[in-house]
């Protein structure tokens, strides 16, 4: 009987997924109204049920794709993945304002440059104080900061080790879930309202991922001005941390 | 009809992915740079296009509506697949940068919004 069940889920796995999203939603909703009275937005706590799924399913499958990797969920993979995902996100740009974009493009692109620059100072700087002392390790460490995409893109690019390599995924994964999580709760201190607001924010915070986790607990609206900018991240870093950011590292270290 | 509104997305999609990927080769890099949002900016300019004329009747644009309806499921199903696990192993180290590079980014990003709010609030008035 279970293996018909499993097999249906694994054979239709988009359709359980919407199937399994869905009610996951509607948990989070209930536990939104009658436990925390409105406090905590619905979709906040869905994504928090979400990472702990996540977890459930790494244990479970010792696979690297949460839930993904256990086979009767393996159309969350699909749903969550990068394609679905996009294209959602490009979606939400029919909602957006061009004046408002325009208005704050600028300080978009600044909030850009930081987002890129500062994590990687910190992350070459907490790198540094564990003992790391050669340009590879530090730039590679300092990359993952940046997204868990630039990490191993870097990492790669000027030759670090797989280790080391892991370890600055591992950086970038908790940053964006770090972003997921805290967000909702940190918006009244970073004054998360505006449209122009969300930009900054969405080249600050950086990761895709989890601007855009980040801002759907928050506040929906702003979803599309804080992805717009949250985007370019990403490339951003893949760009700069390779090439000045190492030339930089290097020069300071001296080798 | 729907599937319009749909195509209309999905081309806009396709077309930043590919501009975003060439993007990315002409400076040299093996990653994308800015396809979503490439695309973004090109659905945001057809939408503009497409109203001026007139030629985007209210089935089509809910044809891009339920996409961004579903945004926040997409999400939820994102974070369902997190690597949660490794993170969780990646000891102190990696924990540390992680916190100390979103504490030190929030600082910045709530300085910048402060320092905003009185250019930002006479213009939304004019709006």
């Amino acid at each position: 009987m279970w293996e018909i069940v499993e097999k249906a889920a694994k054979d239709n796995g988009l359709v359980a997924a919407f199937a399994i999203v869905g009610l996951v939603m509607l948990t989070s909703g209930f536990i939104s109204r009658k436990l925390t009275f409105g406090r905590v937005q619905g979709s906040a706590i869905a994504i928090l049920i979400g990472l702990a799924l996540a977890w459930f399913g790494g244990k479970v499958s010792g696979g690297s794709k949460g839930l993904a990797d256990v086979t009767f969920f393996s159309g969350i993979g699909l749903m969550g993945g990068n394609m679905l995902r996009d294209f959602a996100i490009v979606a939400t740009a029919f909602e957006v304002h061009p004046e408002e974009a325009k208005r704050a493009g600028w300080i978009g692109f600044v909030a850009l440059l930081l987002g890129t620059v500062l994590p990687f100072i910190v992350g070459v700087c907490v790198a540094s104080a564990f003992g790391y002392t050669d340009a590879v390790s530090l730039t590679t460490i300092g990359a993952g900061a940046v997204t868990y995409i630039v990490g191993p893109v870097t990492g790669t690019a000027i030759g670090a080790s797989s280790e080391i390599i892991a370890l600055s995924i591992a950086t970038g994964v908790i940053k964006a879930i770090i972003v997921m999580v805290a967000t909702p709760a940190a918006a009244k201190f970073l004054r998360l309202k505006t449209p122009r607001s969300a930009m900054v924010f969405g080249g600050l915070a950086g990761t895709v991922s989890g601007v855009s986790a980040g801002l759907a607990a928050t506040d929906r609206k702003l979803v599309p001005y804080g992805a717009l900018v949250a985007t370019f991240h990403t490339g951003i870093g893949c760009l700069l941390v390779p090439s000045v950011l190492f030339i930089a590292v290097k020069a300071i270290i001296g080798h | 009809m729907v599937i319009y509104g749909t195509a209309l997305l999905a081309v806009c999609h396709m077309l930043g992915i590919v501009l975003g990927d060439l993007l990315g080769h002409a400076l040299g890099m093996k990653t994308n740079v800015g396809g979503v949002g490439i695309a973004m900016l090109l659905l945001i300019m057809l939408r503009l296009w497409l109203h001026k004329y007139g030629r985007f009747c209210a089935m089509s644009e809910s044809g891009v509506n339920y996409w961004g309806a579903i945004y926040i499921p997409v999400v939820v199903a994102m974070a369902m697949q997190q690597n949660v696990v490794s993170a969780l192993h990646g000891g102190p180290m990696a924990l540390l940068a992680a916190a100390g590079s979103v504490a030190v980014c929030g600082l910045f990003i709530s300085f910048i919004n402060r320092a905003e709010k009185p250019h930002s609030a006479p213009a939304d008035k004019t709006h």
